[in-house]
């Protein structure tokens, strides 16, 4: 294994029975990277094939310098020997094995001298330690999965692999794991490759994009600009929004509100529980906002922005989206394509954005 | 009341029993785990051989085995190449008959569980760091202990009830090949309903409780989600 640059180089190319897989992509080596398409477009495939568990007939994998496949020099190193850690879309425990057993499986396989998580600090971060003397059959599915994700972290993997690890959970049961996933990537430096194909876990999760379609990779690049590019799937349709980085500047408990600045502005959040001088990411879908030619006066909606209008993309029948910028940060509007016409809309045009709904991602 | 040689056929017949079971969970379980996992066109051929014990006569299986493993079979010409001599009369004979006879009784079990099981807790153990022989014995062996016990309790019970072989290729040594079925029918030929009916209604209480054993206490309410 020799040493090479730092980052996740992949390039696969294998056929399927029902597709072939062609990817080339290259992700930075920390942070989470969400690779991102429709259902049948590679994701999964993908993610096996750099766990080794598929086996691509050419293919060539370095994770932060090494060199786990490359079948030009005849390199393919072994599942069990690649430091990573995998969450399957289904928990996958050991159905033999109780909680604590499940957790410790892959960790005394470690060697001592590898481990950087301990298992304290994965059964924390999961919040399993009521769990430790359960069997699995008697977890829920969002336990179950939350003990997958503690057990492939518990290895320290240098590359922890997501498949779709909330798609076979209900929407409470995604609402409890989300929180932890956060923290993960808060508390813990290790890259992450996540699958999904839902779009608000991306814009929740990743730093970084990779968007993949009939097993081709279309795009990658940082998450907010990818989702915000019109010629792209994911600044379309119901779920597209824009995601910004603001701080907290003010707290009103009694109305539970709390304001804080962007460079676009000011953003008023319904959530009392921020402080001053926080940073936080918030998520405005572009169903949400509205524009106007003028500053409104006597609306119930508070967050208007002056910005300005950078390009304009038919979207679903009778709608367009349009790509704002406000104060350099990007926003998303979907409004009518009648509206567009009304307010001669183009590229250049001086307008006001009203936001109805801000979302607070943490 | 039991004679003595009625004590001698039942030790050999445990022997017989237990010694064709330890064979056949260490032979069956490679053959069980490549049937179950194969993509060869050989599953089909193998799998129907591996059945056929369970349509095909024991006589059948006996003459052919018999046929083949003597002194002028290919099989004997072999073993008695290797200066083992021939097989038919002995009891190395006696337990390779049972193994063929009793195979489809523990390795569908086990062929079975191997399938049901699927590849994903394999999958999941080589991502965490254990190695195919590793997962084998940490997770595969303790997965599929309910079929291990099925089958080892079916082949057992099943060698202990055989006949046809025995008689074809076996004969009638005592202390040597004159297993329980053998002696049975020896006491009713000579009449001796009495001492037929211990080693008969021992067979018969045996085996009963066997599968009352086997159809009760099941472990088939798994824990756990499985997969």
């Amino acid at each position: 294994m020799k040493p090479e640059g730092d980052g996740i180089a992949a390039s696969f190319r294998r056929v399927f029975p029902s597709f072939s897989l062609d990817v080339s992509l290259a992700v930075p080596g920390r942070g989470v990277t969400a690779v991102f398409g429709p259902s049948g477009s590679g994701k999964t495939s993908l993610l096996r094939c750099i766990a080794g568990l598929e086996r691509a007939g050419s293919g060539r994998l370095s994770v932060n310098g090494e060199v786990w496949q490359d079948d030009a020099a005849g390199i393919f190193v072994p599942v069990h020997k690649r430091p990573l850690g995998y969450v399957f879309q289904e928990a996958s425990l050991f159905a033999h094995l109780d909680v604590a057993h499940n957790l410790d499986f892959g960790l005394r396989r470690v060697p001592a001298s590898q481990r950087r998580v301990s298992l304290e600090k994965a059964i924390g971060l999961l919040g399993l330690r009521a769990l430790m003397q359960r069997m699995p059959g008697t977890l829920s599915g969002g336990e179950r999965q939350r003990v997958a994700i503690a057990r492939a972290l518990a290895t320290s993997p240098r590359l922890l692999l997501m498949d779709e690890p909330l798609a076979s959970l209900d929407i409470a049961r995604k609402a409890e794991i989300l929180p932890y996933l956060e923290r993960l990537h808060d508390e813990l430096d290790m890259p992450v490759l996540y699958v999904s194909h839902a779009p608000d876990e991306v814009a929740r999760l990743a730093d970084h994009l990779v968007l993949l379609d009939g097993g081709r990779v279309t795009a990658s690049g940082p998450t907010r600009e990818l989702m915000t590019r019109l010629d792209l799937p994911l600044a379309h349709g119901d779920a597209a929004a824009a995601v910004l980085e603001a701080v907290v500047i003010a707290v009103e408990p009694d109305w539970h509100m709390s304001h804080a600045e962007f460079s676009g502005g000011r953003i008023s959040l319904l959530n009392p529980a921020l402080r001053a001088g926080q940073r936080v990411r918030v998520r405005i879908q572009a169903r949400d906002v509205s524009l106007t030619l003028a500053r409104q006066e006597g609306t119930s909606v508070q967050n208007i922005f002056p910005v300005t209008v950078t390009g304009l993309c038919a979207d679903s029948p009778g709608q367009v989206m349009v790509k704002l910028d406000a104060g350099g940060c990007i926003l998303l509007a979907r409004i009518t394509g009648k509206s567009a016409d009304a307010l001669q809309l183009q590229a250049g045009s001086q307008v006001y954005a009203q936001v109805k709904g801000v979302a607070v991602l943490g | 009341m039991m004679d003595q040689a009625g004590l001698q056929a039942i030790a050999l017949t445990l022997r017989l029993a237990a010694t064709t079971t330890l064979v056949l969970l260490l032979a069956g379980t490679p053959l069980a785990w490549w049937l179950a996992r194969t993509r060869s066109w050989l599953k089909g051929p193998v799998g129907a051989l591996v059945a056929l014990p369970l349509v095909l006569p024991p006589v059948v299986l006996g003459f052919y085995l018999l046929v083949l493993m003597g002194p002028n079979g290919p099989v004997g010409q072999f073993t008695q190449s290797l200066g083992w001599g021939v097989l038919p009369f002995t009891f190395t004979g006696l337990v390779v008959g049972s193994v063929l006879y009793s195979m489809p009784f523990v390795v569908q079990p086990l062929q079975n569980a191997f399938e049901a099981m699927g590849e994903r807790p394999l999958e999941a153990a080589a991502t965490l760091r254990a190695s195919p022989l590793d997962t084998f014995f940490s997770v595969v062996l303790p997965l599929a202990k309910p079929a291990y016990l099925a089958a080892a309790v079916m082949g057992f019970a099943h060698t202990v009830g055989e006949f046809g072989i025995v008689l074809m290729m076996g004969g009638n040594i005592p202390g040597k090949t004159r297993v329980m079925s053998v002696q049975i029918y020896d006491h009713v030929e000579a009449l001796e309903y009495s001492q037929a009916h211990w080693l008969a209604g021992g067979l018969l209480v045996f085996s009963f409780l066997v599968l009352l054993a086997l159809y009760t206490w099941r472990p088939g309410s798994r824990k756990g989600d499985g997969t």
